[in-house]
């Protein structure tokens, strides 16, 4: 069951990720530190705002998507004719500035998200869950339904995939790049924090908190195929379902390990990723 | 000298047959032509059998050696090398470092020769530095030695391309396009170049749109159309034949 | 002109104990060594064949771990130790070049960050080998025979002798026929295959060498702080060499070795001023301003100003 929670938020994880790598051709190595941006974002509003829980994760998602859309003009624009080594740079550096403006913001002391559920499990069948969690897990698959729909049903995510398919072509149709790319960029940071707001209450919140997170979500885009949508959902709710699993057999120590050793061996065999099509690659 | 052969070369991509099972052979110390409209499938045999691309199925084979499967760099061991349909230079290194790279197979020192500074590997580089100079002036761009070879002028870098491809010293040159974007002086300066390689022994097999410049250099001219081979033989009957000229009718002529 | 410099630069690298002889200010030249070795050899990958490793601090760790373990356990000397460093910490690159087979870009990146994880929890967890967080203490420092290498100036020498190795061996392999090689596949690698470079060949040759380059500066700083924990495969640590590298100009010979010194005396320099959580800030913000405004490096840009 906790496979479920953390596995719904690796799929937004790697959902905002996928879109970005594979839409935009960018390493987003900063996509971790939107999602402490989120969870720092949900204490924050909590804490100095006061608003109520509920209130402070929607703030947090806002927030995440408006410093994701900042980013993209600020940083990412000019650069982009440039080679994806020189966009990785820019995101590594985006990436060790905010985390350590983090620490210098909020210490290095971890922050304890406070929360409205009740702590008693609730019992469905033959397993019990915390409320919070159930929250958790609700809300993801929400937001995950919520992005599929998103891309599937609404003319910008219409317009997101034809540049994705092909980028030349959806130019000459009219469709604006530019706002394009901010649009994904803005909504995988949403996501991120989404996902950072969701499990900040259950952790805690710490500035390096994102690497971690970022590293799962590459491994679920690995899993699932650059840009492919359901392969990152089915992808993130695989990496939680192993990793739980994983940490009861395996020594707990080496959970983390899963994500790792999960992107060499499918790199290694099936670069693609598990969930897509088979193509001939010329 | 060397006979290249194609039997039944088929290539698909997700779907679409962009080669439906071509054969034909080039013959030894010729000059062949590969033409056809856009679309035809040219680009992709010379990618097919210089293992750029995968085949469905079909051998090439080189003096009976088989090519089919190898990787590029393998099949350039074998002595088939190729030019490129866009400009291909390695633009931040200069001309001369560019046809030094070229004539890497020509060398052999190893990465335990060169760290500890054999002589070997000394003499190896003057042998090697001197060939340089001797391709860079037969194609004519000694003044532009030392210039990045991304900087010069488009003619011109087409002419380090060749050096480049020269310089690994191949049994069978593939030149894709190598008169395209080219004046017309530029053209008889290469057409002068074509024949002085092949004249050094080497085989020449060359895609090309410019038709003034096929029919004028060619022995052999082989002509492709929906990824299958629709005539082939020397420049006269070619320009005859019916079937070519059907293929063409809409599409400019040179 | 430049041989007189040169010439010049040399002789006070040579006598630096004599007239640097504090020992804070020795560490940080030892620091700074130790650092040029690691930046040569990043920068083989990221600046000469284009493939960015942001995992070179696991090359650094299996190096410190393999020379400390090696003479903790087995006694062996810190002369054979650094050897094997090398040769364990090349291994691990001739892994990695193997990985690279059909990977480029952001997937050799990630396989990078993956390994150096991997490694990393090993280390973590695997406690009857590394001793986990708590480290290893007492790791020797060298000895010739009468003479033990524990002082300053000592080890100050002998670093220096490693880094002109490290150096010359980067030299030679540039301006060879590999060397070329690896330029080739960064700059056109469909044209370097062409003329029968062979791309998993070359980046294997170039991800061994720079791996073992940095297995040895992981060994020298092992016995230098006679210490060794997980905390050599802080990420910041691959995130200082990646700066140093870039900062002072991949693909050039003379840039890692400038932007080792600059951003090893840099950080001592400012350590009274500002904490490190300053510094690494300041340390992302200033990689984005580099590839906005000095995308060449240090030392390109005033090279090129020169001509």
């Amino acid at each position: 069951m906790n496979g479920l929670v953390l596995g719904g938020t690796y799929a937004l994880l790697g959902i905002g990720l996928t879109l970005i790598f594979g839409l935009m051709n960018l390493v987003n190595f900063a996509h971790g530190e939107l999602y402490t941006l989120g969870a720092y974002a949900t204490f924050a509003a909590l804490a100095v705002g006061g608003l109520n829980f509920f209130a402070a994760v929607a703030a947090a998602i806002v927030v995440g998507a408006a410093a994701g859309a900042l980013c993209e003009r600020v940083l990412l624009r000019p650069l982009r004719g440039e080679s994806i080594d020189t966009t990785m740079l820019v995101m590594i550096g985006l990436w060790i500035a905010l985390q350590n403006a983090e620490l210098l913001v909020w210490g290095g002391v971890a922050k304890s998200i406070p929360h409205p559920f009740p702590t008693e499990p609730i019992v469905l069948g033959p397993v019990g869950i915390a409320p919070l969690r159930l929250f958790v897990v609700v809300t993801a698959l929400a937001l995950i339904a919520a992005a599929w729909l998103l891309i599937q049903r609404t003319p910008l995510g219409c317009a997101m995939r034809a540049t994705f398919q092909d980028r030349e072509t959806a130019a000459l149709m009219g469709v604006k790049i530019g706002r394009i790319h901010t649009a994904t960029f803005a909504f995988g940071s949403a996501l991120a924090a989404a996902a950072g707001a969701l499990l900040g209450p259950i952790f805690l919140a710490y500035p390096s908190m994102g690497d971690l997170a970022s590293l799962k979500a590459f491994s679920v885009v690995i899993l699932g195929g650059l840009g492919n949508l359901p392969g990152a959902t089915l992808g993130g709710l695989l990496l939680g379902i192993a990793e739980e699993l994983g940490a009861g057999y395996v020594s707990s120590g080496y959970r983390d390990a899963v994500g790792f050793v999960i992107i060499i061996l499918v790199l290694l065999f099936r670069p693609s990723g598990l969930f897509a099509r088979s193509e001939r690659i010329g | 000298m060397a006979t290249l052969a194609v039997q039944d070369l088929a290539v698909e991509f997700g779907g679409v047959t962009a080669l439906a099972g071509v054969s034909f052979e080039v013959r030894p110390g010729t000059i062949t032509s590969l033409i056809g409209p856009n679309g035809a499938g040219k680009t992709t045999a010379f990618n097919a059998i210089t293992g750029y691309l995968r085949a469905r199925r079909g051998r090439v084979t080189l003096d009976g050696r088989p090519l089919t499967g190898l990787r590029p760099c393998d099949i350039a061991e074998r002595g088939v090398v190729r030019t490129f349909q866009k400009t291909s230079v390695f633009p931040a290194l200069s001309v001369r470092d560019n046809v030094l790279i070229g004539l890497h197979l020509r060398g052999r020192s190893g990465l335990l020769g060169i760290l500890a500074g054999r002589r070997a590997v000394a003499e190896e580089e003057a042998r090697l530095a001197g060939d340089a100079q001797g391709l860079i002036a037969f194609v004519g761009l000694e003044h532009r030695r030392g210039e990045l070879a991304g900087a010069l002028p488009y003619g011109e870098q087409r002419l380090v391309e060749v050096a480049v491809a020269l310089a690994a010293r191949p049994r069978l040159l593939l030149l894709d396009e190598p008169a395209a974007g080219m004046t017309g002086g530029e053209k008889d300066g290469l057409i002068a170049l074509v024949r002085r390689v092949r004249e050094q022994g080497v085989t020449v097999f060359l895609v090309e749109h410019d038709m003034r410049l096929v029919m004028g250099i060619s022995e052999t001219v082989i002509v492709l159309n929906h990824g299958r081979v629709i005539a082939e033989g020397p420049p006269a009957a070619i320009q005859a034949h019916p079937d070519v000229i059907r293929a063409y009718l809409g599409s400019a002529r040179a | 002109m430049n041989r007189a410099l040169a010439g010049l630069g040399a002789l006070a690298l040579l006598t630096l104990p004599l007239w640097l002889a504090s020992p804070y200010h020795l560490h940080v030249v030892i620091m700074a060594g130790i650092f040029t070795i690691l930046a040569l050899s990043l920068n083989l990958l990221l600046g000469y064949t284009g493939q960015l490793s942001l995992g070179h601090a696991a090359f650094f760790g299996i190096g410190a771990y393999t020379s400390s373990l090696l003479a903790l356990k087995l006694e062996w000397s810190f002369w054979l130790g650094l050897p094997a460093a090398a040769a364990l910490a090349g291994l691990a690159g001739w892994a990695i070049g193997r990985l690279a087979l059909k990977l480029r870009g952001a997937y050799f990146v990630l396989v990078t960050i993956s390994f150096a994880g991997v490694i990393s929890l090993v280390s973590v967890n695997w406690m009857e080998l590394t001793n986990g967080p708590l480290g290893l203490p007492g790791v020797p420092a060298p000895e010739l025979p009468g003479l033990s290498l524990r002082t300053k100036p000592a080890y100050y020498y002998l670093v220096l002798l490693a880094a002109a190795g490290a150096y010359l061996v980067c030299r030679r392999l540039v301006r060879s026929r590999v060397g070329r090689a690896f330029l080739a596949l960064r700059e056109n690698e469909a044209l370097a295959e062409s003329v029968g470079v062979d791309p998993t060949r070359t980046l294997v040759t170039a991800a061994v060498v720079s791996a073992a380059l940095a297995g040895v500066a992981g060994s020298l700083y092992a016995h230098y702080t006679r210490f060794v924990s997980p905390e050599v495969f802080l990420f910041s640590y691959t995130v200082t060499m990646v700066i140093m590298v870039v900062a002072g100009g991949k693909g050039t010979l003379a840039g890692p070795v400038v932007g080792a010194v600059l951003f090893t005396v840099l950080p001592e320099a400012l350590r009274e001023a500002m904490a490190w959580q300053w510094q690494m800030l300041a340390y992302g913000v200033l990689l984005v301003l580099l590839v906005f405004f000095l995308p060449r490096g240090i030392v390109p840009t005033l090279t090129g100003w020169r001509r």
